[in-house]
C-alpha cells in the first residue's frame, strides 16, 4: 500500500510541477530575472505549495503518532546552521540560475527529451553521487538528509 | 524570452505539489525532497525499503509528463537552454549542491519551510539569492 502511495505522490508532484510552469526552465529563469523579462508566477507555486503543506503537516503531526502505512514520521531534527548547509545551498542556487532546472523539474521534464535536459540529468546524478561520497569536513556530527 | 504570467495555474500547481508532499508524509512518513529521494537511490547505506519508496516516487515524477501527453494530446510547453557545456555545469552544481546542502527547492523550500525549520529557511534564502545573482550576471553583465 505504501508503495502505491509513493508512486501516486510522485505522479501528483510531477503534474503539479507541469501545471504550475515550474517544469519549464524558461519560466524559472524569468522568475529569477527581476531586472529583465520578470515573470513572478513561481512565487505563486511556492506560496500554493506551502499553503497546503504547512497546515497539512501540522494537522498530521498533531493528530497522528505515525503515518498510515509505516511505523514513524522521518523528519530531520537538526537546527544548527553549519557551513555545509550554506555551501551546498549556494552551489545549488548557482546551478539553478544557470540551467533553470532544480532536481524535481529536471526529472519530470526528462521524458520530453529536450537536448538540454538529456545533458543536465546525468550530470545532476553524477553531482549527487559525488556529494554522497564527499566527506563532511565540518566538525558537526552527521545525520540524515532532508 | 518572455513567458506569460500565470498566477492561477501556478497557484493550483503549487497546491498539487503541497498535496503530494502531505500525501507522502501521511502514508510513508517521508519528506518529499527530490534531491534526498533521488540521491538515496545510489547510496549503499540506504535500507532496501527506503530505496523502493524513493524509486517509486521518482518513477511517479517520470510518468507525469507522459500521462499529461496521453490526456491532452501534446507535451507541456517548455524551453530548455541547449548549450551542452552550460547544462552540464548546471547539472553538476545542482546535483552536488542540493545533496551536499541536504535539500533542494522541494525538501528545503516547500517541506522545510512548512515545518518552520530554521535550517531550511536559511538554505532557501541562500539558494534563491545565489540564483537571482547568477541570472543577473548571466543575462545583464555577460549577456548570455
Amino acid at each position: 500500500m505504501k508503495q502505491i502511495f509513493a508512486l501516486l505522490s510522485g505522479l501528483i508532484f510531477g503534474l503539479g510541477l507541469i501545471i504550475s510552469g515550474m517544469a519549464d526552465p524558461a519560466k524559472v529563469l524569468n522568475f529569477l530575472d527581476v531586472f529583465g523579462t520578470w515573470d513572478p508566477s513561481l512565487a505563486f507555486v511556492m506560496g500554493g505549495a506551502i499553503a497546503v503543506t504547512a497546515p497539512g503537516f501540522a494537522l498530521l503531526f498533531r493528530t497522528r503518532q505515525r503515518p498510515y502505512f509505516d511505523h514513524s514520521f522521518r523528519v530531520p531534527t537538526r537546527n544548527d546552521l553549519d557551513p555545509k548547509l550554506l555551501t551546498g545551498a549556494a552551489i545549488f542556487g548557482i546551478g539553478w540560475g544557470l540551467g533553470g532546472f532544480c532536481p524535481g523539474p529536471a526529472l519530470t521534464a526528462l521524458p520530453m527529451a529536450a537536448t538540454g535536459t538529456l545533458i543536465f540529468v546525468p550530470f545532476m546524478l553524477t553531482g549527487m553521487w559525488v556529494a554522497r561520497h564527499t566527506p563532511d569536513l565540518t566538525p558537526t556530527p552527521k545525520k540524515g538528509a532532508a | 524570452m518572455e513567458t506569460e504570467f500565470t498566477p492561477w495555474l501556478s497557484l493550483g500547481g503549487g497546491m498539487l505539489i503541497g498535496g503530494a508532499a502531505v500525501l507522502l508524509m501521511a502514508t510513508n512518513g517521508r519528506i518529499a525532497g527530490i534531491s534526498g529521494l533521488t540521491s538515496r537511490l545510489f547510496s549503499r547505506s540506504t535500507e532496501g525499503e527506503a530505496r523502493g519508496v524513493s524509486a517509486l516516487f521518482v518513477l511517479g515524477l517520470l510518468l507525469a509528463a507522459p500521462l499529461w501527453m496521453l490526456v491532452s494530446g501534446g507535451w507541456p510547453q517548455q524551453w530548455v537552454p541547449s548549450s551542452p557545456v552550460l547544462m552540464a555545469v548546471a547539472g553538476l552544481l545542482v546535483g552536488f549542491g542540493a545533496t551536499y546542502g541536504n535539500g533542494c527547492t522541494s525538501g528545503h523550500g516547500v517541506c522545510g519551510i512548512s515545518r518552520g525549520s530554521a535550517r531550511s529557511i536559511v538554505a532557501t534564502v541562500t539558494f534563491m539569492a545565489a540564483a537571482f545573482v547568477t541570472v543577473f550576471i548571466m543575462r545583464h553583465l555577460i549577456g548570455a
